[in-house]
This record gives C-alpha cells, structure tokens and sequence, in this order.
C-alpha cells in the first residue's frame, strides 16, 4: 500500500492554477526527486502534502487514511499529519530565540509534551547524527548556513517523521556548504527514509532519488527512474530544461 | 517673587499619599491596559471577521475620543446608565486601560506582523497549533522588538494618571491642587508635582534607551 497517495490535486493562488490536477503515488522508503522550472509548482506540490498549503481540490490520503474532507481541514488533524510529514526549508526557519539543541527539543517540549531531560537526549542524538553534537549550545546567527540547515533537519527527525519533505534545501547555501547538507540527506536516504526532494542538484537527484519527477505548468510532466528522465528524457520540455542546467557543465 | 517652598514642605504626607495613588493606578492600568491589548491585538491580527471586526471597532473607538472625556463618561455617565456606582479610582483605571489597550493593540500586531513568516512554517512543519507557534515562536520574538514601544506606552499611562484628578481621585496632581488652593503656593505646589514625576519618570526613561540600545545590537 503506498504511504502517501496524492489524487487530483489542484492549488490556485488568485487566478493562477499552480497545480493541476496532480496524481501521486509514494511508496514506503522510495525517494523522490521533483524537478522543474521556476513557478511549475514544484514547492506548493510539497506544501500541500503536510498542508503548509490547503489544496483547493483533490484528496491527500496519508497510510490509508484520508485527510480532510477537502477544503474542511481541521486544526488538530493538520497538526498531526505534519508530525508525520516533517518538513525541511530552503530557508532553514531555525528559531533565532533558541540554541540548536532548543530548536530540535522544542517539537518534543510543546508539541510531544515530553520532558526537558527526554527531549534533550533525543535532541543531541540526531544533533550528532547531522555531525553538530559541539553545537548544541549555539544560537542560529553564529551557525554557517549548511550548518542551519542541518539543524533544521535534525529538528525534523527528531519528531519521527515517516516522511521528509525537502524544499530546495541547498538553494540558500553558499557553493562550499552545499556538500555537508547533501551528505546528510544522503545518509538519510541510504537509511532507507521515504522523502521527496525539490532541488536543482541534478546529479544529487541521479545518483540518490529512486524515481524523478518532472513538473511543468502544474502537472507531472514526465517521470521515470533517474536513468529514464535524465539520462534519456521523452518529453521535448524535460530535455529542454535538463540542457538549460548542464548548458556550462564540462 | 520669593520661592517658598516650605509650605509645600509641609504637606508631605499629602503629597505621599498622592504618589501611592498616582502608582496604584499607574499599575492596575499598566497590566490591564497592556494585557487587554495583547488580546485585543491578537484580535487585530485574526483572520476570523468574528475576532476582526470587534477588535478592530474597539481599537478605533477609543483612539479617537479623548481618555478625559471616557473617564468622565464613566464617572458621570455610566451610573445613570447602569444601576451602580463607580468610584474614582475605577472610572479612571477603565478610562486608562481602555485608551491604553487601543494603542498597544496596535503595537503588538505591528510586532506580530514583522515577523517572517518562515517562523510559521517553521513552527507549523513541527506540528504546533495556532497557539503554540504564537506562544513559543512569535511572540518572544515579537515581544523583543515591541519592548521600546512598550516602554513608552508604559510611559503614557503614569503621565495619564494626571488626568484622574478630574474626578477626584487622589493622585499627585489632585494632592498639587489641592496644597496650591489652601496654601495659595501655585508656583511651589505644581512645580514639586512636575519634579515628583520627572523624579520617577527619568530613570525609566533611561532606560528605554538603555533596551532600544541593546534591542538594536542584537538584531
């Protein structure tokens, strides 16, 4: 049975649809490389599915169970499935009032109600895992950006998630710091996690993602194993875009 | 003209007992003032027209009729109205707190609102509510940058306190007039009520400095 099934998805902002109609099977430990022009709706796909974004049409159907009904989400199911689906930002989102380990325990503080000395053993287990066990007393302004972001991703693992949503999570970084990030979510790949990715890291995508995602004016425009849609693209608009990001590759 | 303050000298214990009124109602309006407006603000900032249209007509309503024409009316108004008295005290403390609540409705919302917007997502991606991102992620931040602001609300309402005299209220300046009518000591008598205030208002003054110094370094 898959974990996440996606059915008809359709977003609109105003008077513009930036999704259409979008079907999605996800299956337990596959990882999933969206790619696709600025504005094809690549980050609102990935904000509907934890409901960071309210879907206007379409169904999201998390582990068997439907969420909504559409357009009449409740609060504290939202709040739920978000737990589920944890969630890792292009621009880290780290909350500046606290230390590292303080942005990973506060899921567990306020949301899981556990206690000071539980959360914070579990918040420098995955503070080591991302490799920042030292900074656990740090606060976000005196963190480089790749090493933001791997709080932010330990802040999400801390929680369980049985999916990761990844949105653009190396744009934001300067070039050097990109690789301490990607290593991390490699690792986490190779751990066997479900996760859907948006990034333009073409080669990360080929070499980790188990099945690639082309979107294009708010629909799935192509998609196949990475072999498939990078190496020997169908669709003329996915060739188009993947010579657009090698065009200076040597 | 000769200075002679010793006739004010001479009426110290009502002069202290004007600055324990003048605090008294200083700090039932600081904590209701600012505490009704933090709620009033969240109402500002809600997307229900329910919590909306309320605040917002409250906050509207009492920024712009004077607080000394609301103590007044609830003084003289109120009891006609309703079948009680009110005292001085009360009048003045509702007239204060509700003024004082309408402006710093609006300082907190202006604080709420200045904050990124990826602290939600943030807050929300770990699966808080409403409540619990408002809690422990906006407005501690919020509250930072709304602290100078604050500070000068806090500022507005101990000089308002002045207009307590109005209705009688024992306050300091009430305890100025009332020296300066028997002592026929104007000059002495109002001047040691503007010094008494400069002496309790500097410091925190001061202070306001001191914390938009500090806010601003942080930032």
């Amino acid at each position: 049975m898959s974990l996440l099934q996606v059915r008809g998805l359709t977003k609109r902002f105003g008077k513009t649809d930036v999704l259409r109609g979008i079907d999605l099977d996800v299956q337990p430990g596959e990882r999933i490389a969206i790619l696709g022009a600025s504005g094809s709706g690549k980050s609102t796909l990935l904000r509907c599915l934890n409901f960071m974004e309210m879907p206007d049409v379409g169904t999201v159907t998390l582990d068997g169970k439907v969420i909504g009904p559409s357009g009449k989400y409740r609060e504290s199911e939202l709040t739920q499935v978000r737990q589920r689906v944890g969630m890792v930002f292009q621009q880290f989102n780290l909350f500046p009032h606290m230390t590292a380990v303080g942005n990973v325990m506060e899921g567990l503080r306020t949301v899981r109600r556990q206690s000071k000395a539980e959360a914070r053993t579990r918040a420098e287990k995955e503070l080591a895992r991302v490799g920042l066990a030292d900074k656990a007393e740090t606060y976000p302004a005196h963190l480089s950006g790749g090493q933001k972001q791997r709080v932010a991703i330990a802040r999400a693992l801390a929680m369980d998630p049985e999916m990761l949503l990844f949105d653009e999570p190396t744009s934001a970084l300067d070039p050097e710091l990109v690789g301490e990030v990607l290593n991390v979510i490699r690792s986490l790949a190779d751990e066997g996690r479900t996760m859907l990715l948006v990034t333009h890291e073409l080669g990360f995508a080929y070499h980790v993602a188990t099945r690639i995602i082309f979107l294009a004016d708010g629909t799935i425009h192509e998609q196949g194993t990475p072999d498939e849609v990078l190496k020997n693209p169908r669709q003329e608009r996915t060739r188009a875009f993947l010579a657009s990001h090698k065009q200076f590759s040597f | 003209m000769k200075w002679d303050f010793a006739s004010v000298f001479d009426n110290t214990d009502a002069l202290l007992a004007g600055a324990a009124g003048t605090l008294r109602l200083f700090a039932i309006c600081l904590v209701c003032g600012l505490s009704l407006g933090l709620v009033v603000g969240l109402g500002r900032y809600a997307r229900s027209k329910w919590l909306y249209w309320p605040a917002t007509a409250f906050v509207e309503f009492f920024r712009n009729t004077p607080v000394l024409v609301q103590i007044l009316w609830f003084y003289f108004a109120l009891p006609i109205l309703l079948p009680f008295t009110i005292n001085p005290l009360a009048a003045a403390a509702l007239g204060i707190s509700l003024n004082s609540a309408a402006f710093s409705a609006e300082i907190y919302r202006g604080g709420i609102q200045s904050i990124d917007k990826g602290q939600w997502d943030g807050a929300r991606a770990i699966g808080m509510g409403w409540g619990q991102a408002m809690r422990r992620i906006i407005l501690p931040q919020a509250i930072k940058r709304m602290l100078p602001a604050l500070t000068n609300r806090a500022i507005e309402i101990f000089k308002m306190s002045t207009l307590a005299s109005a209705v009688a209220y024992v306050e300091l300046l009430q305890q100025g007039k009332l020296i300066a009518s028997l002592n026929f000591n104007p000059i002495e008598a109002y001047t040691a009520v503007a010094v008494i205030f400069f002496v309790f208002l500097w410091p925190l003054v001061q202070f306001t400095y001191v914390l938009e110094r500090r806010l601003g370094r942080s930032e």
